[in-house]
């Protein structure tokens, strides 16, 4: 064993150490990396602050909480108060949790658990090419083909179903239901992707347990699969309903864009993140238009900060707890 | 041994039925997504013209309403600008991340503030853009480039958050080889590690285009809508989205049948970036 060549000194400097303009870039690197990094995180913060610095003209007028939950949007008369726009964001994407979270979860347990494992990358990746369909494609489309083809549809369940709450009286083309439908197929992917994955993470020992015992598939997908990555899928359901939350030009096409808030479910609406992708052009000369608009934004980021840090905490708390439930 | 009685039929009714629930859901998952290319295909097709790729919208309220060379163009242009942006912002995070940060207090702050970004629905990155660049006056009100930075804000936490999963999957062996031959941390970064993640990184830097060139929110009061053709990044510009944006709210039916043919373009560019994404990913060793 020869040691001494590591101690050895070449030029007067040690082998190991370096001269101080070689770490150089070194340290550039490390110290840029890191600004970058922290550019990230400062960048949230001044984003959040300037939100708040536009939108104050329509809190002081109206106060946080008169802004939020007042039932009256009138440009004219210049009364902004931001409730129905709440309600149609949160009644869009509750319809589009119910509609398309069912849907999801049945395509990510077929994908990982009954289809033949040599059409599962295909079946996988044709369900994600919904993902790769662009916002204003899927207004486009509900405004001018699920709308007209849906309305006799939903005019006889209107009809016939009218002693449920919120069903009933007229249809209105764009409607609640239409952004809600809509909103459901656009959160599709990213929530059976994100359930796919959960999925697979379910150990195969829990699996062939269950199937060793006897259990049918589904008995096996009911007490071994779904046990554990309830949580896993709960996030992911909360991940698209943030998704649906914040979902634009979609709902901007499909929704009417009326600012109140509609007796049923196929009435139309608005909601937050419509209304500001439709009024912005006209308020650039109404500074309180503006500011409402503006504070519009920033519930709606507020909901969506909400809404994934509850997901984000449910994901990552998954698997331990998976495994006891 | 005793033999194993056969299941009773009300248990393999059930899984019948469960079976056939779970199958006929992921059917319904499909449905929307064929529909959706079909009328596509029908109506957009008929739309598409030499006239129709190579003539810009005209305006005009009754007879030819025009082509959408400079939607393609300014769509072209403005995600290429957001990509040059947002490309190595997100690799520098994600290397900081991997390379310096790992465990730490501070990079699980970054990661979760990365997380939060990803969840910032598009318009309020427009918002945001429409009150730091465009209500201030930097260099005019609307331009291309501030359309570009909304976009690239999008594709940040996209760009970083794939970035870093293929670089935690670098081994270690090998930056351990690199360092232990004597190289600084940088020449193992910039030699080693990076091009071991490449391909996984273009993969990512692809899915980012993808989805960035598909929005309209965070560009309609940043770039805004125009009809001319304009390579001036510091001008307002056109946008395939903002076009078909702005074609559906005039109802008209000359110009619905051009948003149609936008549309079928647009989607036809997104899967052209998400096929070459997952052919890399396939053949990159890493993935």
């Amino acid at each position: 064993m020869e040691t001494g060549s590591i101690g050895a000194t070449y030029g007067g400097r040690s082998a190991l150490g370096r001269p101080p303009l070689a770490r150089l870039p070194d340290r550039a690197l490390k110290w840029g990396l890191a600004a970058l990094a922290a550019g990230v995180v400062l960048l949230i913060g001044f984003f959040f602050v300037r939100l708040y610095i536009e939108a104050r003209p329509a809190f002081e007028k109206f106060g946080f909480f008169g802004f939020t939950f007042t039932n009256d949007w009138d440009v004219q008369a210049g009364n902004f108060g931001a409730l129905p726009l709440l309600v149609g964001t949160l009644i869009t994407s509750g319809v589009a949790l119910v509609i398309g979270v069912p849907v999801a979860l049945a395509t990510a347990l077929y994908t990982t658990e009954l289809c033949p494992p040599r059409y599962r990358g295909v079946l996988a990746g044709t369900v994600d090419l919904l993902a790769a369909v662009p916002s204003v494609v899927y207004g486009l489309w509900g405004f001018f083909v699920l709308i007209p083809k849906l309305r006799p549809a939903e005019q006889w369940f209107s009809n016939t179903f009218s002693f449920l709450p919120f069903v009933g009286g007229h249809v209105a083309g764009p409607s609640y239901f239409i952004a809600g439908l809509v909103l459901a197929i656009m959160i599709i992917p990213i929530v059976s992707a994100i359930s796919r994955e959960v999925i697979s993470t379910v150990p195969a020992d829990h699996k062939e347990a269950a199937l060793a015992l006897g259990a049918t598939r589904w008995e096996m997908i009911r007490v071994a699969v779904l046990p554990y990555s309830r949580s896993g899928v709960t996030g992911a359901a909360m991940l698209g309903l943030g998704r649906a939350m914040g979902e634009t030009i979609a709902a901007t096409i499909v929704i009417g864009n009326a600012p109140v808030i509609g007796n049923a479910l196929f009435d139309q609406g608005y909601t937050l993140a419509a209304v500001i992708a439709n009024e912005f052009g006209e308020a650039a000369s109404n500074p309180l238009h503006r500011a409402a608009l503006i504070g519009a934004g920033l519930i709606l980021f507020l909901l969506t900060l909400i809404v994934n840090a509850i997901a984000r905490g449910v994901i990552v708390k998954g698997p331990s707890r998976g495994t006891t439930g | 041994m005793t033999t194993l009685g056969p299941i009773a039929s009300h248990r393999r009714q059930t899984d019948r039925i469960a079976r056939l629930l779970l199958g006929s859901g992921t059917l319904l998952a499909l449905v929307p997504l064929g529909l959706i290319l079909y009328y596509l295909v029908i109506k957009g097709i008929g739309a598409w013209s030499i006239s129709f790729f190579t003539t810009d919208p005209t305006g005009r309220f009754f007879g030819d309403p025009g082509g959408i060379k400079s939607a393609i163009l300014g769509t072209i242009e403005m995600v290429g600008l957001a990509t040059l942006m947002a490309a190595p912002v997100g690799v520098g995070v994600a290397l900081w991340l991997t390379e310096y940060g790992k465990a730490s207090r501070v990079a699980t702050l970054v990661r979760y503030f990365v997380d939060v970004l990803t969840g910032v629905p598009s318009i309020v990155f427009g918002l945001f853009i429409y009150i730091t660049l465009v209500l201030s006056g930097v260099g005019g009100t609307f331009a291309g480039w501030k359309g570009s930075v909304a976009l690239a804000l999008l594709a940040l936490p996209i760009v970083t958050r794939s970035a870093e999963v293929v670089l935690e999957l670098v081994p270690g062996s090998l930056r351990e080889a690199g360092l232990a031959l004597g190289a600084p941390r940088w020449q193992v970064i910039a030699r080693v590690v990076l091009p071991a993640a490449l391909p996984g990184i273009v993969t990512g830097v692809l899915l980012a285009i993808a989805r960035t060139a598909g929005e309209t929110a965070p560009l309609l009061f940043t770039a805004t809508i125009v009809k001319a053709t304009s390579y001036d990044l510091g001008g307002p510009m056109n946008s395939l989205p903002a076009q078909i944006f702005s074609d559906v709210g005039q109802a008209q039916d000359r110009l619905v049948t051009r948003a149609w043919g936008a549309a079928l373009t647009l989607v036809v560019l997104i899967l052209l970036f998400t096929t070459l994404a997952r052919l890399l990913a396939r053949r990159s060793a890493l993935r």
